[in-house]
């Protein structure tokens, strides 16, 4: 279980960090997805045991299970909810202002624009 | 688009399904210091079941039950309620010192009361969020 | 009320963040000055704050009555009681300077940018407050996730440039979070006072060693310290005016102060090798986004890597953690905020006056006199020129290279201020000498220039009355975060 456990977050970051080297934004928001989760995970693996649910009066005998880690873990949960719906709609923007999610045509653009304005700019050597 | 769903298998499934999510959200808010459950997890059941008015009657069915003005309060409300609770407790040791709460009972009793208004405005700033992200971008879609 | 201090500022933004949409929604011009009040009044306790803790020494304040290590703590003492102060105030002045900007730039959804804004501060003076790695790591979101809307609520290439934000600082984060979990697996503790009080015990741990190196390198995503800056200067060139009076200033800053924190205070960093290493990055930084900054040709790409320059100075004092480097390092906090706050709020003036960013077109003349000697101050403090700030946070930062026998750091915050001079004089020149065109430049609005000018004064002013700050204030803030360090 624990090695289930050290793997499941290192697979899950991995596979989002290969996501996020990505072109396309809706692949980096789903790696950005999976890298945070596979921290939740890890937070969760860290305070791992098996008992009862965390609520006073634990009957003698028993263990409860860590309520910290479960409270840390729900509360990561919903800030990359967050981030995630963030991403989500900044891409939908991109999508609609530039016409496309592909990071190099974007960045092609971004060079045009630049160098248009350089050479407007720059004062004549 | 989002629009009326055609089969009428969904649409009468939805209208029976969403009263009773939405007594399930009360019940998972009301109930969450004694079991699994609690503000955030019934804010979630309650948005989840008006974005399913949505998706399944269509976008006017749910302007028809919210509107965008009432829930930007609401979202933000829920945090005032959630930090005029915790106010409270400056009577008392500290912030969120909900032993401080007034009304009867034993100080057990004014954390439990305390613990649930804190709840409850989580839980109408969770909703309320949740609709007005899926309204929001439901919106742009329509324009285009 | 004065036991309740700590957690006041926080509150108060809290509340006015809330109740601006609320208010905007019956009275849609009454939101931006109650944005800037509640700013104000969170400035104010925080100057509270401050003053207490020089009368009454430090405070735990245990949230809900229950105390640390298993309540969730803050902790006001000098040095979160002065960085609190640098972050509110400055909070406040961008925030009023920007004020008029919003209207115009944003039109109806200007309460929007004002409860934004006032997230993204309640964000900053948590991380502040925090006392409690896994509140820090919230509260870095709060700031995080309402610093990316903001960037992005201008549009266009600020939109690209805030996805990529987004997307750095949440793998930032996540790293953060890894090493919080590594910590507490350690120890079963998230409280920093607990923690530094067992983790000494504990330094042969490989999960120590790991959840430091992850710690710092989240954290260093978060301050943008070089070679970890790759969102910064995107989203500083694109973001709207009204954001860039806020977020440079004051953003970065709070993530240095964690830093400082969670490396000197928990984890005992002075000893680590980790801690070479942060000054020598520093000194790379400084080096880099200097020679970065002097290149540009648009004139907030050319602020936004003087940035990433200047905070490899208190990188250079988080490292060497030395008592006069590390107070260099946080009076640079306060001089940097100040000076860079003035700059982009002067280069947004500009911009919203119909200029455009590159420097060729910024030509103003002695036509603004006011605002042209504002920049020209921010600029000298930059450089490190006395009596601005900038000399004196340097100064106490070359003591402290000297001090620690490094002659290669005292070389690299020497290059950064000649890099300084070069990039500051390429900006400040176009300024006042470069050519005008033929625009008519509309005037600055009045807050505008109030702001500005209270800021070049506060620079100066402060500059001259740095021995005492640093005395009462920053030195005792020095010896804390060293003492839990060293032997």
């Amino acid at each position: 279980m624990t090695l289930l456990l050290a793997l499941a977050p290192a697979l899950l970051f991995g596979a989002g960090v290969y996501l996020l080297l990505q072109r396309d934004l809706l692949r980096d928001v789903a790696g950005m997805i999976l890298a945070s989760n596979a921290a939740t995970l890890f937070v969760l693996a860290t305070g791992l045991q098996r008992g009862r649910a965390p609520i006073l009066p634990v009957p003698d005998g028993t263990t409860a299970s860590d309520p910290l880690v479960q409270a840390m873990a729900l509360t990561a949960i919903v800030i990359s909810f967050g981030v995630a719906t963030l991403l989500l709609s900044l891409v939908y923007a991109v999508w609609e202002t530039h016409g496309t999610i592909d990071q190099e045509d974007l960045l092609a653009a971004q060079t045009r624009q630049e160098q248009a304005l350089d050479r407007e700019e720059r004062p004549a050597p | 688009m989002i629009e009326r769903h055609e089969s009428v298998v969904v649409t009468t499934f939805v209208r029976v399904l969403v009263p009773l999510a939405q007594l399930f959200g009360l019940y998972v808010l009301v109930h969450g210091h004694e079991s699994p459950g609690g503000g955030f997890q019934a804010g979630v059941i309650l948005g989840a079941s008006y974005i399913l008015v949505a998706l399944a009657l269509g976008r006017e069915a749910l302007e028809e039950r919210v509107n965008e003005r009432a829930c930007v309060a609401l979202a933000a409300g829920g945090v005032l309620l959630y930090v005029a609770t915790g106010a409270v407790g400056f009577a008392g040791t500290a912030f969120l010192d909900y032993a401080a709460l007034p009304g009867p009972g034993s100080p057990v009793r004014a954390r439990w009361l305390g613990i649930l208004l804190i709840e409850i405005g989580v839980a109408l700033a969770v909703a309320a969020t949740l609709v007005l992200i899926f309204c929001r971008l439901a919106a742009r879609d329509a324009e285009t | 009320m004065r036991g309740h201090l700590p957690v006041l500022p926080l509150l108060l933004t809290l509340v006015g963040a809330m109740a601006t949409p609320i208010v905007a929604l019956v009275a849609p011009r009454a939101a931006s000055g109650l944005a800037v009040g509640a700013a104000a009044a969170a400035a104010l306790a925080a100057l509270g704050g401050l003053a207490d803790v020089l009368v009454a020494g430090p405070r735990r304040y245990a949230l809900g009555g229950w105390p640390g290590p298993w309540g969730i703590e803050l902790v006001l003492d000098p040095l979160s009681g002065f960085v609190g102060v640098v972050v509110a105030g400055v909070g406040t002045a961008a925030l009023l300077a920007g004020a008029g900007g919003a209207r115009r730039v944003y039109g109806d959804a200007a309460p929007t940018f004002h409860a934004l804004a006032l997230v993204a501060l309640t964000g900053y003076l948590g991380i502040v407050a925090s006392g409690d790695l896994f509140n820090v790591f919230v509260f870095l979101e709060i700031a995080a996730i309402s610093s990316y809307a903001l960037v992005a609520s201008g549009g266009g290439p600020g939109l690209v440039a805030a996805f990529r934000y987004a997307v750095l600082g949440t793998v930032g984060a996540s790293f953060y979070l890894l090493g919080v979990a590594l910590l507490y697996a350690l120890t079963g503790s998230l409280n920093m006072a607990d923690l530094a009080a067992r983790l000494p015990a504990l330094a042969q741990s490989p999960l120590l060693t790991g959840g430091a190196a992850l710690i710092v390198v989240g954290l260093a995503i978060k301050m943008a310290l070089f070679p970890l800056h790759g969102w910064l200067p995107d989203a500083y060139t694109h973001a709207p005016s009204p954001v860039t009076a806020l977020l440079p200033a004051v953003g970065t800053k709070a993530a240095a102060y964690a830093l400082a924190r969670i490396l000197l205070s928990v984890l005992g960093g002075g000893d680590l090798p980790l801690a070479m290493l942060l000054a020598w990055t520093g000194a790379v930084a400084v080096v880099v986004g200097g020679v970065l900054a002097a290149r540009q040709q648009d004139a907030r790409r050319l602020l936004a890597y003087s940035s990433v320059s200047q905070m490899g100075y208190i990188a250079i004092g988080l490292g060497l953690a030395g008592t006069s480097a590390l107070a260099g390092a946080y009076l640079h906090m306060l001089g940097h905020a100040l000076a860079k706050g003035a700059l982009f709020i002067g280069v947004g003036a500009l911009l919203l006056a119909g200029r455009r960013p590159a420097l060729a077109a910024l030509g103003l003349g002695p036509r603004q006199p006011v605002l042209g000697a504002c920049l020209v101050v921010a600029a000298l403090s930059m450089v490190g020129v006395p009596p601005a700030l900038g000399f004196f946070s340097k100064w106490y930062l070359l003591e402290g290279a000297v001090a620690a026998g490094q002659p290669g750091l005292v070389g690299a915050i020497l290059l950064g201020s000649l890099l300084a001079l070069v990039y500051m004089y390429r900006l400040t020149g176009a300024v006042w000498f470069g050519e005008s065109g033929a625009l008519p430049v509309a005037a600055t609005p009045r807050p505008v220039l109030a702001v500005l000018v209270v800021l070049a004064v506060a620079t100066l002013g402060l500059g001259l009355v740095s021995g005492p700050l640093v005395d009462r204030i920053l030195i005792p803030a020095a010896v804390l975060t060293t003492a839990a360090a060293g032997p």
